[in-house]
Parts: C-alpha cells; structure tokens; sequence
C-alpha cells in the first residue's frame, strides 16, 4: 500500500516482463514441441522422400509416407478460394461503396459483416448437405465433395471480410478526387478504376490478407468438404486432402509416438510453414502500400 | 441567340432536398471575358458553378429546374451527356485536388479519359498545358514524381493544367487562390488573364480586390438571389443598390 512510486513502478513493470514472458514462451514451447515430436519420421524417410512422395498410405504395411499430394490439396484449395474471393469480394464492395444506394448499402453492410462471424463448422455443414448435392448432379460427379467445394466454401469464410474492409476503404476516397475525376470528362466507371481504386489499394490489400488469412490453414471446412482422398488431383472437381483436414482426421487414430503421429506433426511442420509464408507474404504487400499509401494520399 | 454569349442561366433554381439554394438566377456569361461571383458565405456561389457542370448531379435528392444554355443547347435535360459536357466545361476546386498520381499523369488523365492514346501526343499536350499554367518550368526535371510533394500552390496551378489540358471552352474556378500565399494567388491571377483569351471562365471569390484585378463582369449573391450584376468597373465604382456597395465595401451586415 505505501510504497513509494519507483518500486511500484518496478513492480508494474516486472509484471508486465513476466505476462509477455509466460505467453511468449508458450507459443515457443508449442513451436518446439511441434519440431521434436515432427523430427523423427525423418529417421524412416528422407525429406525428400516425405514432401515430394505421391502416396500417402500411413497405416498400410509398409507404409508410405508422401505428403506431396496433401501440399498440392492444400495449395490448391487456397489458390483456388482466392481466385473467387478476391474478385467477388473486392466487386461486392465497389458496388456497395459506389454503386448502390445509401439505403441498400445501410443495409447489406451490416448482413455482410455478421456473415464473416458464421461458424465455419456451419459453412462446412452447408456445403456438405446444399453444394455438395447440387454439384455432384450437375455435373454428373462422383462425388460433390471436392476440390471445388473446398476453394467455394473458404471463399464464403473470406469473402465477408474483404468485402467489409475493402468497402470501408473505397468508401473514405476523399470525394475531392472522385470530383476532380469527374470533373474532367471521366466515366463512373474510369473514376473507379483509375481513381478510387488505386487510391484505396492499400486498404484494399489489408483486406485482402486479413479475409484469406480466415481460410489458409482453415480445418473444418476442408474437413468436411474436401473430399479426403490423398490423391494427386486431376480437375478441381476431384476430392482432395488437404494438410489441416488430414492430421485432424488421422490424429485420434494414430498410435502414440509410432511413425504415422510422428508423419503427422511432420505434416503440422509443413503447414506452418505454408502459413508462416504467407504471413510474411502478407506482410511485405501490407507493408509496401502503407508506405506508398502514405506517400500519396 | 447573341454570338458573344458563351453560356447563360434562365430562371435557374436548385434545391437540396427541401431546402432552396438557389432563386430565379438569370444571368450570362459573355466569351473570353471573366466574370467573377460574389456574396457571403453560404449564398450559394458554389453552388451555381457546380450547375454548369452538372457537378450537383452527385448529390442525392438535388434538383434543378430552369435553362442552362451553353452554346445555345439547354445543359440542364436528362438527355444531355454529362461526360461529354463536362470534358468541354472544365472545373478547378477552391481545395487543390491532385490525384495521388506523379505530375505527368495528373494532366495526362484527362487526355486520356477522353480518348487519347497516341503517346506523342499525350506528351505535347502535357507539356503545353503545364507552360499554359506557368508550372512547366519547376516541374519538368521531375514530372515522373509524386504530384502530392508540390506546394500548395503548385498543386493548385497543376489542377489548372489538368484542367486546361482538355481544351474546355469554358473554366469554371471555384476561389482557385484561398489557399494561397499572396505570390502563388498573383500567378494565377496573371495565369487567368491570359487564359481569357482562349476560354470564358467564372470565378467566384471572396477577395474585392481580386475580383477587381481579375474580372470583366462581376455579379453579387445574397442568399441564394442574384442581387445586382455588371462590368466590374461599374459595380465597383457606383453600385445600384446599397446592398452591393455594403458588401464590396466591406460595411455588410
Ligand atoms: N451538399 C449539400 N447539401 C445540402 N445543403 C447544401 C449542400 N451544399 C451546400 N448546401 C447549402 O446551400 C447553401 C449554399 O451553399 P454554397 O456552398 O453554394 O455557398 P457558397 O456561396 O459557395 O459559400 P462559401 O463562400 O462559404 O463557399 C448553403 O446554405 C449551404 O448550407
Ligand atoms: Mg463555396
């Protein structure tokens, strides 16, 4: 109670010191055992042998250890779910920013935003029991759940995010310059285009990385929809295994500490780095329209 | 229609909504002559110029009713092209406004906007409008740069480029020079000048002596009314009403 202010000062900080140090120390103790209990499949197969292998067979005696159909999964998917978000989620938000009326952006905002909170164990659900169906009868496919499902339903998880962002972002173009766009015989759409857009870039690639980010490394859905099969995919309506959706179903089964655990946490290895990449990625673009960002607006 | 009339309103009103902005403006503009726009704040001078490029036609619930003729042809129908008209009136912002583009590509926007593509041509262009605003001579060793690292001045003079790079017939300039220090604000004072002879422009301003230096024909607003205009000289010398020699004299309210 009466001590004097440096020493609570001292105390305050020590505090601190230690809070960081417990949950910082905690993500490096979870690293390091992810590393440990990763690092002994290697005494069975080659590195090589694990990324580039094409069969992954883990409880078939012998068993084969190749992931490289469960990173091309997950690559994939992720491409994939990009190629359909981006574009619908950047769209979406021009439209609401620019196009539409205020009312209707009044109220499509917000029924926007509350989609990036649904569970992605419901959008999983959802593309099992409504995609899936409708896909496997209209193309005449085996199954619905595929590749295609997979990218489709991370595109939904991601899409809500990137739209509200972006739209965010479009929105607060200073109407000086839409002005001045128009002002010298430019189109609606030239002003977007040539004007608002690039404007808003930096706002929109934050968007962008913060709505994919939602979907790389995504389990549930690529649990529940992507199929399963750990085969080199040959069109995107085959069924694919992602990384994530395969430890997370093989997981409980795998015999504790025998070679197939140890493949998996191999598998979680390879994962994290995927998006560790990404990440860094993400933070470079981030980091490079922040600066021209600022230099020019 | 008299050949020396460029543009002119008749019984022109605007509204925001409910609220009248605007009252019964019949005015004209004669070619290559300045004409400056005066009043207090809030009585609708911005207004007015925005209706000339139908630049209010971005406000929600605006409306406009009365005749705007530009070269004879009523502006203010739902027929006429916008784009097209706005690329023949061009606008400068009392806040300079360039885009966050280098120097060349802000005057090169609206070359190409309209049309252009030759890259040749696009550069000829660029450069004459630059001398045309009495910039090309600070700015040509870095053209490739940032527009927004100019001063305000410059950036205001480079927003008059851009503008007359599109050839308008008629500037419309909305206090270009409130942001100015008094030897930028005397450029472009110098800059409208020569411009009359190829353009008509409207300025509005609230600087009395800069009306004075600059304009041919002056007109005061009050409250949304044309109140009294005329040449310059004899709104500034014997003003009909007391109202306008208040205002010019600085007596008002
Ligand atoms: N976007 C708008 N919505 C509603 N009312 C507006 C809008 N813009 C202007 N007004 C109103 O219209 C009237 C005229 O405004 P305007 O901007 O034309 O005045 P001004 O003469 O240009 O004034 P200033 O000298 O301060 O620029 C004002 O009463 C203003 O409040
Ligand atoms: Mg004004």
């Amino acid at each position: 109670m009466f001590l004097s202010r440096t020493s609570r000062e001292k105390i305050i900080r020590r505090l601190f010191f230690v809070i960081a140090f417990v949950s910082i120390g905690t993500l490096f103790l979870i690293f390091l055992f992810l590393v440990l209990e990763g690092l002994p499949i290697f005494k069975e197969v080659s590195v090589a042998q694990f990324i580039g292998g094409h069969y992954w067979y883990p409880t078939s005696d012998p068993p084969d250890f190749g992931i490289f159909p469960l990173i091309l999964a997950s690559l994939a998917v992720t491409v994939l779910s990009a190629a359909i978000s981006i574009p619908l989620g950047v769209m979406t938000a021009i439209y609401l920013a620019e196009i539409a009326s205020r009312r209707f952006r009044e109220i499509a905002k917000p029924v926007i935003e509350l989609l990036a909170s649904l569970p992605s164990v419901v959008i999983g659900f959802f593309g099992m029991v409504v995609v899936a169906p409708f896909l496997q009868e209209t193309f005449n496919l085996g199954t619905g759940l595929n590749l295609f499902n997979a990218a489709l339903m991370l595109a939904f998880m991601s899409v809500p995010t990137i739209c509200s962002i972006s739209e965010d972002a479009i929105y607060s173009v200073p109407k000086e310059l839409k002005e001045a766009s128009l002002a010298l015989g430019a189109t609606r759409l030239e002003t977007i285009v040539k004007v608002v857009l690039p404007a808003s870039i930096s706002g929109i690639s934050t968007a962008v990385i913060l709505g994919l980010s939602r979907a790389i490394g995504e389990t549930m859905v690529v649990l529940m929809v992507a199929g399963g099969a750990a085969m080199i995919p040959g069109s995107i309506f085959d069924p694919v295994r992602p990384l994530p959706a395969s430890i997370a179903a093989e997981m409980a089964e795998a015999p504790f500490r025998g070679s197939h655990y140890h493949a998996l946490f191999a598998t979680g290895i390879v994962l994290f780095l995927f998006t560790f990449c990404f990440n860094l990625i993400a933070d470079q673009i981030a980091h490079k329209y922040q600066q021209t960002g600022a230099a020019t607006l | 229609m008299n050949k020396n009339i460029k543009v002119s309103t008749k019984n022109l009103d605007f509204y925001y909504g409910s609220s009248q902005a605007l009252y019964d403006v019949s005015l004209t503009f004669p070619s290559n002559r300045v004409t400056a726009l005066i009043g207090p704040s809030g009585c609708g001078k911005s207004t007015f110029l925005r209706c000339f490029n139908r630049m209010n036609d971005l406000i929600p619930g605006s409306r406009m009713t009365g005749e705007i003729l530009f070269d004879g042809q009523n502006i203010n129908q739902p027929s006429v092209d916008v784009v097209t008209l706005r690329s023949r009136i061009g606008m400068v912002f009392q806040k300079p406004n360039p885009f966050p583009k280098t120097i060349f590509e802000n005057v090169a926007y609206g070359l190409r906007v309209n049309g252009i593509r030759d890259r040749e041509s696009i550069q000829e262009r660029v450069e004459e409008s630059l001398k045309w605003a009495a910039l090309w001579e600070e700015v040509k060793d870095r053209l490739h740069t940032s527009a927004l690292g100019l001063s305000g001045g410059q950036q205001q003079r480079l927003c008059i480029a851009r503008a007359l790079a599109v050839k308008p017939e008629i500037l419309l300039m909305d206090e270009p020079a409130s942001a100015l220090d008094p030897i930028a604000t005397q450029k472009i004072e110098e800059l409208i000048h020569e411009l009359k002879k190829d353009l008509t422009i409207l300025i509005v301003t609230h600087n009395m002596q800069q009306a004075g230096r600059v304009s041919d024909f002056t007109a005061f607003f009050y409250m949304g009314k044309l109140v009294e205009s005329n040449e310059t000289q004899k709104i500034f010398t014997r003003p009909r009403l007391k109202q306008t020699e208040d205002y010019i004299t600085g007596r008002f309210g």
